[in-house]
């Protein structure tokens, strides 16, 4: 298949990317790009550890093909510390204890971004099953869960 | 000692990487310019001869490199962590999809293209998939285990005409479970030009990694270096599992001269690896109507699958945690590991003690409800004592103190367990008029674990501690960061030992040309063997840098003893010269003109453990550690479905190095235990390929499942002593707080019985899916209806 040139916006800036057109956005993102901070945890879109935000929503980077971004933003675990400020959710997430092995967090963070970009005041029920398509096997979620309560209390 | 750092709720290390997608995982590593990815080429049968392997339409797609097989390796084809029984490229295969050659190629999408242009001639012959008709067949890895104690047959056989003990025998099993660590298998073997191969690799275990790669290279060890960084998750399976990748991806560097990646994809990890071990239990059990139990006989098979791997000493530690919290007296325990061809069933997380523990659980539960009493009243009368004749477990091990008892009342009382108890019961009570589904239950049990790798030799652990110039230290070890917070911890272990704030410390990743020879990362062991040898290393260092701090803080007219000397918070000083102080930054860079040695080694091996084996007496552990939980369940009578509405854990972790680290884990250890006796159920098909292949067939626990109300706390005033800075080891021990959820469950279903009936037993499957809960009803109420 001839290979072919994706524009979008990654992280905030203008990206060309040429790809096979059948590689997933997860491919191009770390083997094209080198943004190795999204993860393949099963590669079929149940474990959300390849979440990034496509236009703002989350999608599983590993369902998404890479041409479906031409002309739209995406934003990746690299793209939401801004100056070397951490944005609060990541802030919180340190602080909380909201991790342990790491390899979850990238997607975890950003669905929580996602999260309170539309619903800054969420119940926890809200906040729990918006993390729900993220799956962690180490720290089984309340730490995780109180970082977004007080990453929300912080961003307010 | 000092405690400035140890005891502080210090973020894990790493943790600012994470969030912003920094940290490196093997697969996140840029691989170097030529470098080789490998594909298995996989069996379709559970069990078949390999015949010829034509891999010629393979080699000829452009872009690969090599197809690997048995023919190319140079030194043994096995990669056995204990007994050499795993050929790398099998003749005869042994589980389904085992892989019998590896394709190199330029990259993943070729390899894999290519592996499924490799012809073999397979010759399948029947597989042996099921436990009980591999034992019918005397299908076994192993020779039985015994341990024993007292007269089982006596009392067991004098039972039956004594009114005063009810005796049950019965079978349970337990389930598989899939480690389900969230980064797969990954192994980059470089070749360096002197002719050593550094292997990045995710392993628990990096020294028998290295072990293997030099055995199926046919080469020393000193020409192997093994580099782990940290792991996204490990639970024990890879503990031993990452050898066979780390040994292809060395194979693939060492014939061809280029880097090679090896990669599990999500379905070859889980098609591939081993799980915890499915087990059988044949017990028979007596109790006194005093509610004391008298006596249990107990049979205890595992599925090792197809080769040994650790299987022999998570059986022993099954053995020796079957009467999980419970004072036996006649006590027999016999344990043997199955063959069966699928994957080898391997270390994970409890190794065992959640089988045997889930059985003991089981049997006090039938044993209370066979005799008319309370389960929950049974579990605590039959709490292990502190010490004598009622506080020694069956394989002669004193418990050591009444922290089972302190913990059982104090969770009772901060539980509210009997008021909640009495509620749920009301609640019930009136269900079936306010025509209500679902029913509710309440349990609460003990955890009794014991702490050391029950084979006595690993429990040894290395380090090497440099002091630099500037006062900066950088630490090395033998263990491995999964996730467990070891690097957090052993950081303020350090920065302790040496008197110096936690930010002068820098962990190191650990590699096997640094600190040589170590133990894996298992057994809950990390901190209390690493950190004994750092607190070594420490304790030399601060020998060699006393005698200068002193002559630093040497005043006119004052001498400072070296012994006077302490160091603490970065600074040194001496009771003799009050007000004083030097930086310990002062001090190194005076030692360093002084040509003192700032680099020191320490070493620990845990003191007064044994075990023999053959009799089945010891004192395999250095202590044990403790906990209890509460857990409140509702059940649905029409769908299954379960739901933990509240769980109340209080948990021994000694004097806590790091609460945030402590908590963490037996917060997550208890939701791994009861994905493990709740939603997690792997499910291998007729033809022995495994049909819970991924997270969309096989369900670990989410966000969504684990209990909102979550009262955790850990035991207060408990330093333990002879342990580094008094804590106890907490990775595994947590994980069987669950075994309340599968009780809980139980209480639940009993709750289905017909109005005024109790039921005589009640069976639970483990796991205690929707589809087994639903059984578990059905055959309550139609035993109550006398069906």
């Amino acid at each position: 298949m001839p290979r072919m040139i994706v524009n979008a916006r990654i992280n905030g800036e203008e990206h060309e990317l040429f790809t096979d057109p059948h590689r997933t956005l997860l491919e191009a993102l770390r083997d094209t790009i080198g943004l190795t901070g999204t993860k393949e945890g099963c590669g079929t879109g149940d474990c959300g550890a390849c979440t990034v935000l496509l236009d703002g929503s989350p999608v599983n980077a590993c369902l998404v093909l890479a041409p479906e971004v031409e002309g739209k933003e995406v934003i990746t675990i690299e793209g939401i510390a801004t100056d070397n400020t951490l944005h609060p959710v990541q802030e919180a997430f340190v602080n909380e204890g909201g991790l342990q092995c790491g390899i979850c967090t990238p997607g975890m963070v950003l669905s929580a971004v996602a999260l309170l970009d539309r619903n800054p005041t969420p119940t926890e029920t809200e906040i729990r099953y918006a993390i729900a398509g993220n799956l962690c096997r180490c720290t089984g979620y309340d730490k995780i869960v109180r970082a977004i309560e007080v990453a929300a209390e912080a961003s307010r | 000692m000092s405690r400035n750092e140890v005891g502080r709720a210090l973020r894990p290390d790493g943790a600012t990487l994470h969030v912003t997608g920094r940290s490196r995982f093997v697969g996140d590593l840029p691989l170097p310019a030529r470098a080789l990815v490998a594909w298995p080429v996989q069996s379709p049968h559970a069990r078949a001869k390999v015949g010829a392997i034509d891999a010629s339409a393979a080699r000829a797609l452009p872009g690969v490199a090599m197809v690997l097989t048995g023919a190319d390796v140079p030194g043994q084809n096995d990669t056995g962590p204990v007994r050499h029984d795993e050929p790398l490229f099998p003749v005869e295969v042994r589980h389904h999809g085992q892989a019998v050659a590896w394709v190199l190629a330029d990259d993943a999408p070729t390899a894999r293209r290519a592996a499924s242009l490799v012809g073999v001639a397979w010759e399948p012959c029947a597989p042996m998939l099921d436990l009980d008709a591999a034992i019918a067949a005397g299908s076994f890895h192993t020779e039985p285990q015994w341990i024993s104690r007292g007269d089982v047959e006596g009392v067991l056989a004098g039972a039956a005409p004594d009114r005063e003990l009810v005796v049950v025998e019965g079978a349970f099993r337990t389930g598989a479970q899939d480690h389900f660590a969230l980064e797969t298998h990954a192994s980059l073997a470089v070749p360096e030009s002197d002719g050593r191969l550094v292997i990045h690799s995710s392993t628990q275990h990096p020294a028998e990694t290295q072990s293997v790669v030099a055995r199926v290279l046919g080469i020393d060890l000193n020409q192997v270096v093994v580099q782990c960084s940290r792991m996204g998750g490990g639970f024990g399976g890879k503990e031993s599992q990452a050898n066979a990748w780390a040994a292809v991806a060395a194979l693939g560097a060492a014939l061809t001269g280029r880097a090679t990646f090896v990669r599990l994809d999500r379905d070859r990890h889980m098609g591939m690896t081993g799980k915890r071990h499915p087990f059988l239990a044949r017990y028979r059990a007596a109790i006194g109507r005093d509610g004391k139990v008298r006596a249990l006989d107990l049979e205890l098979y595992s599925d090792g699958g197809w080769s040994l791997d650790l299987s022999d000493a998570v059986m022993g530690r099954a053995m020796l945690h079957a009467d999980n919290a419970y004072r036996i007296p006649s006590m027999r325990v016999r344990g043997q590991v199955v063959r069966t061809d699928r994957t080898s069933q391997t270390a994970f997380r409890g190794f065992g003690g959640p089988q045997g523990m889930a059985v003991a659980e089981e049997v006090i539960d039938r044993l209370a409800r066979a005799a008319g009493l309370d389960p929950h009243e049974v579990r605590s009368r039959n709490l292990y004592a502190a010490a004598g004749e009622a506080g020694t477990t069956h394989y002669g091990q004193e418990v050591g103190d009444d922290r089972l008892r302190t913990i059982w009342e104090s969770l009772e009382r901060s539980s509210s367990f009997a008021t909640r108890r009495a509620e749920a019961r009301a609640w019930n009570a009136t269900a079936e008029a306010s025509r209500r589904r679902r029913r509710r239950g309440i349990a609460m049990t003990p955890v009794k674990f014991g702490i050391s790798f029950t084979t006595t030799f690993l429990n040894q652990a290395g380090a090497l501690v440099n002091v630099l110039v500037d006062g900066s230290v950088q630490v090395h070890h033998g263990g491995t960061e999964m996730g467990q917070g070891l690097q957090a911890k052993l950081s303020q272990v350090a920065a302790d030992c040496l008197g110096v704030p936690v930010r002068s410390i820098r962990m190191m990743p650990t590699r096997t040309d640094v600190v040589p020879n170590a133990s894996a990362t298992a057994a809950s062991s990390g901190t209390d063997l690493n950190g004994g040898a750092i607190r070594d290393a420490c304790a030399t260092l601060r020998d060699r840098l006393a005698p200068v701090a002193a002559s630093l803080l040497s005043g006119t007219g004052t001498v400072v003893d070296p012994a006077e000397v302490t160091f603490a918070a970065g600074e040194a000083f001496a009771a003799s010269r009050p007000g004083a102080t030097v930086a310990f930054a002062e001090v190194a860079r005076a030692a360093h003109r002084e040509r003192i040695g700032l680099s020191a080694t320490g070493f620990y091996r845990t003191p007064g453990i044994w075990f023999d084996r053959g009799a089945g007496r010891g004192r395999p552990f250095a202590y044990f550690a403790c906990g209890a939980a509460v857990t409140e369940v509702e059940v649905d009578g029409f769908t299954g479905e379960m739901t933990v509405l509240r769980v109340d854990i209080l948990h021994d972790a000694g004097a806590s190095i790091n609460p945030l680290v402590d908590v963490g884990q037996v917060e997550g250890g208890f939701v791994q235990g009861m994905g493990w006796v709740s939603s997690e159920e792997v499910v291998w098909g007729s033809d022995g390929r495994i049909l819970t292949h991924a997270p969309s067939t096989y369900k670990i626990p989410a966000a969504t499942d684990v209990p909102a109300a979550w009262h955790v706390a850990l035991l207060p005033r408990a330093a333990q002593a002879g342990v580094i800075a008094g804590s106890k080891a907490v990775g595994e021990p947590p994980l069987m707080l669950a075994l309340s959820v599968r009780e809980a469950i139980r209480e639940a279903v009993a709750a289905f019985a017909p109005a005024g009936t109790s039921p005589s037993r009640v069976d639970l499957r483990l796991p205690a899916t929707g589809e087994a809960i639903l059984d578990a009803i059905d055959a309550t109420r139609a035993a109550g209806e006398g069906g």
